[in-house]
């Protein structure tokens, strides 16, 4: 399932001519704003499609943009129709097993519950979360019934029609949200600390990838770049390097 | 842990009965084949209902296409045209949001956005309307000569179409009737994958394949177990249908019984 | 997009609406009801090929092959397409790929499953990594195309074995008589005079294509599906210049009018391909068209 929806993609300057003739394709999921989305243009846009530009450019690699279903994003990296995921995807163990990751380049995530008042049940409740997700994993193990959508929009929707009492998701996908609703729907409970970051992953074959992109990673942790983006597109508070 | 354990554990899982948490890794072969097993009980289940549920409404919707009263034509088209015109992938969505919003109007719609009763009446009007316009078809071509003989004998009305028309009918739309069965089972596949979720995943048999598959990240062994019960389930209702055929052709001389040949006339 | 749409915030009523219909993204919308389209242009006449392929295997004197006709019928129709859209398309292209690897790649010493992945030498890939992104879209598209003409091929193969015995017995002995060898008969005589019988089932057929496109987001292909859920979805200020609530009620209906409108112009269409081909033949409704003429 390759699909569509190049963005610009990254020149390489360098001669290095082994890749600079290849063209590495990262995959990306286009539904999950501020990490990917969709802009007015129809483009690709968000956090991670200007991360990984930045890194493409640091690691003098010809980067090419494509957009893949979530429920098929890992089975489409190892049959290599694409190269690379970044789609907001939490370092876990379970895939660990069938892919590699890199460094981190986003702090371990917390996830939270929001709901319309106050005093909903989201412990014992019905708890709306994105069907394969480590948050569907939690709350199928929690007290809580699981209702499973296919997209995360769909889940918040869930709760703003009274079909579950709350949605558990990740902190920054549902910060904008929670912020631009005027009070309608607020945080309940604590954060859940869930995952080990965001990294992006690779083919577990694909050692000399790995290598490149996490030592790019590294150099724009260094530099403090990553911590401008990082407050850039998720503000102040969020965690930085 | 022994395949009878797991499906001990996991074949009613799909009804909520037996383990709670569904298996999340090591997965083996016995799992899969008894849980996308087990979710087969859902389509099973929709598909039953929708059928014995949209005969009904078919053959009403039949007799009302072929009626000359415009008030009883007119909605009988309008309602094969909008169903039959229409994919059920967008019928399902659609009728997910038409329900959630009588819901917030009318507490009376609470079950509605529930896929056990809100998927069972899109699929069970959506039968209704491939069943209708195979029935109108058949009403259509009952032999002249049939109808006269029933007058003859002085049928009229209610027995007349009873003993008459409608076992006729039957036995004329039965193949194509098969066929639309058929596709009605294939398309309860498509109940948990657009529009309606899935609750403490209970889910049908393409929701537990897909769960596999995105857990073992292995399409290839998930699917091809779902598509092999679906094989086993056309081969059953083939079958069944086959034995309903020859009670309805039972009063035909031998060589002129119509064999029961599956072609795809009607089809989603 | 019009140039009074910089700033949209300030805009109401119908000029927002017109800015807000021509954004990119919307434009991306209209794009994919040509895809559409244009995958029923291209797998209509794949499926036929596939479907007529399917019905003269079953049909071979050569039990094998007819094994493998009636095999492929029966096990594609047994299956709900939806199963089949899951793992196909990376089925194929692992096939494909597998395929030119063994021809193109002799001295590869590595194995092609490590562990989970699959990888082939980069010549082997399908399409190469350097090639520009319309390639990979074309391919993707093509692997969508191939794995829809499968699927309906094998209803088409049905319909075809059935209208290739429905044609009367008596044409094909008065052909034998006239002294056609089998392939003449079968060329000259049988294929020509079967369409009036297949056309009613191929109707239908073309009905059930046109309805299973929206399954065509399954094969990873942006179709209005896609984009119905993208653009309905709520949109909050931060990402977009056109926040809304959740609109896709009114997409979805757009897509079922969108539906409705093309079946009902593809019944009128098949209606009249129908009477033309129906002219002359030994059928009710050829009969009735002569009487009519006369």
């Amino acid at each position: 399932m390759k699909s569509i929806l190049a963005s610009a993609a990254v020149l390489a300057l360098s001669a290095s001519a082994a890749l600079a003739q290849d063209v590495i394709r990262m995959g990306t999921e286009g539904a999950y704003p501020p990490y990917n989305f969709i802009n007015d243009a129809g483009e690709l846009d968000g956090f991670e499609i200007e991360l990984g530009n930045e890194l493409c450019e640091r690691a003098e690699l010809n980067c090419e943009w494509v957009s893949n279903e979530w429920d098929s994003i890992i089975p489409n990296l190892v049959s290599s129709n694409y190269d690379t995921i970044m789609a907001g995807m939490s370092i876990t163990d379970e895939r660990d097993e069938v892919i590699d990751f890199t460094q981190d380049y986003y702090p371990p995530t917390e996830s939270a519950y929001v709901a319309l008042s106050e005093d909903a049940d989201f412990e014992a409740g019905v708890v709306a979360a994105q069907a394969a997700t480590i948050q569907a994993g939690h709350v199928a193990e929690s007290e809580a019934a699981l209702l499973e959508y296919a997209n995360p929009e769909e889940t918040v929707a869930a709760v703003r029609n009274g079909e579950a009492d709350a949605v558990f998701a990740d902190y920054d996908f549902l910060k904008p949200i929670v912020d631009a609703s005027g009070g309608e729907l607020m945080f309940v409970g604590d954060p859940v600390p869930l995952g080990g970051g965001i990294g992006m992953g690779l083919r577990e074959s694909d050692d000399e990838l790995q290598t490149t992109f996490d030592e790019a990673i590294t150099s724009m942790k260094e530099d403090g770049t990553l911590n401008e983006m990082l407050v850039k597109w998720f503000g102040d508070e969020i965690g930085q390097y | 842990m022994s395949c009878w354990e797991t499906i001990a554990d996991y074949g009613l899982r799909s009804l909520g009965i037996g383990e709670r948490l569904l298996p999340r890794s090591d997965f083996t072969l016995c799992q899969q084949v008894t849980l996308i097993g087990s979710g087969m009980i859902w389509n099973i289940y929709f598909g039953t209902l929708a059928l014995a549920s949209g005969f009904l409404l078919a053959t009403a919707v039949a007799l009302g296409k072929a009626a000359r009263n415009p008030w009883l034509r007119k909605p009988s088209e309008w309602f094969i045209f909008v169903f039959r015109g229409s994919p059920l992938f967008i019928q399902f969505f659609f009728a997910y949001f038409a329900f959630l919003s009588l819901k917030s109007a009318y507490p009376f719609f609470d079950p509605f956005t529930a896929a056990w009763l809100g998927a069972t009446i899109v699929l069970f009007l959506n039968t209704a309307a491939y069943s209708g316009e195979i029935f109108h078809g058949a009403v259509l071509s009952v032999p002249k000569g049939d109808m006269e003989a029933a007058d003859a004998y002085g049928f009229h009305g209610w027995s007349k179409f009873r003993r008459i028309t409608w076992p006729t009918m039957l036995r004329l739309a039965w193949p194509a009737y098969t066929n639309e069965a058929i596709f009605l089972f294939h398309a309860t596949a498509l109940v948990f994958f657009s529009g309606f979720p899935a609750r403490q995943q209970k889910g049908d048999a393409l929701y537990y394949a897909s769960y596999f598959a995105d857990k073992t990240f292995n399409p290839f062994v998930p699917y091809p177990i779902l598509a092999g019960y679906f094989i086993l389930l056309t081969l059953t209702v083939i079958g069944l249908f086959g034995l309903a055929n020859r009670r309805l052709n039972r009063h035909l001389p031998q060589t002129r019984r119509a064999r029961l040949r599956i072609r795809p006339i009607l089809v989603r | 997009m019009l140039g009074s749409c910089s700033d949209p915030a300030a805009l109401d009523g119908l000029a927002w609406l017109a800015c807000y219909l021509t954004t990119g993204k919307h434009m991306a919308f209209y794009g994919a009801f040509g895809t559409v389209l244009l995958l029923l242009a291209i797998t209509a006449p794949a499926a036929l090929a596939f479907g007529f392929g399917g019905a003269v295997l079953a049909r071979s004197q050569i039990a094998p092959l007819s094994w493998l006709g009636k095999g492929y019928i029966a096990i594609v129709r047994g299956v709900p397409d939806i199963a089949f859209f899951l793992f196909f398309v990376i089925a194929l292209d692992q096939a494909f790929e597998f395929l030119r690897h063994k021809a193109l790649c002799p001295g590869w010493n590595q194995p092609i499953w490590q562990g989970n992945d699959f990888v082939v030498c980069n010549e082997a890939k399908l399409p190469l990594s350097s090639a520009p992104q319309w390639v990979h879209e074309s391919y993707g598209f093509g692997l969508a195309v191939l794995t829809f003409a499968i699927v309906f091929g094998a209803f088409a193969a049905n319909v075809l074995f059935g209208a290739m015995r429905a044609v009367p017995h008596a044409q094909i002995e008065t052909a034998e008589a006239y002294g056609m060898t089998p392939r003449q008969t079968f060329r000259r005589i049988l294929v020509p005079q079967m369409w009036v019988y297949a056309l009613p089932g191929l109707s239908n057929l073309w009905m059930v294509l046109i309805k299973a496109t929206p399954l065509l987001f399954l094969l990873g292909v942006e179709d209005i599906v896609y984009w119905a859920r993208e653009l309905g979805g709520t949109k909050t200020p931060q990402f977009t210049d056109y926040p809304h609530g959740d609109w896709r009620m009114w997409y979805f209906l757009a897509l079922l009018v969108f539906y409705l409108a093309f079946t009902r112009v593809s019944e009128i269409a098949l209606a009249r391909l129908m009477t033309r081909l129906t002219h002359g033949q030994a059928t009710v409704a050829g009969e009735a068209q002569r009487k009519a003429a006369a």
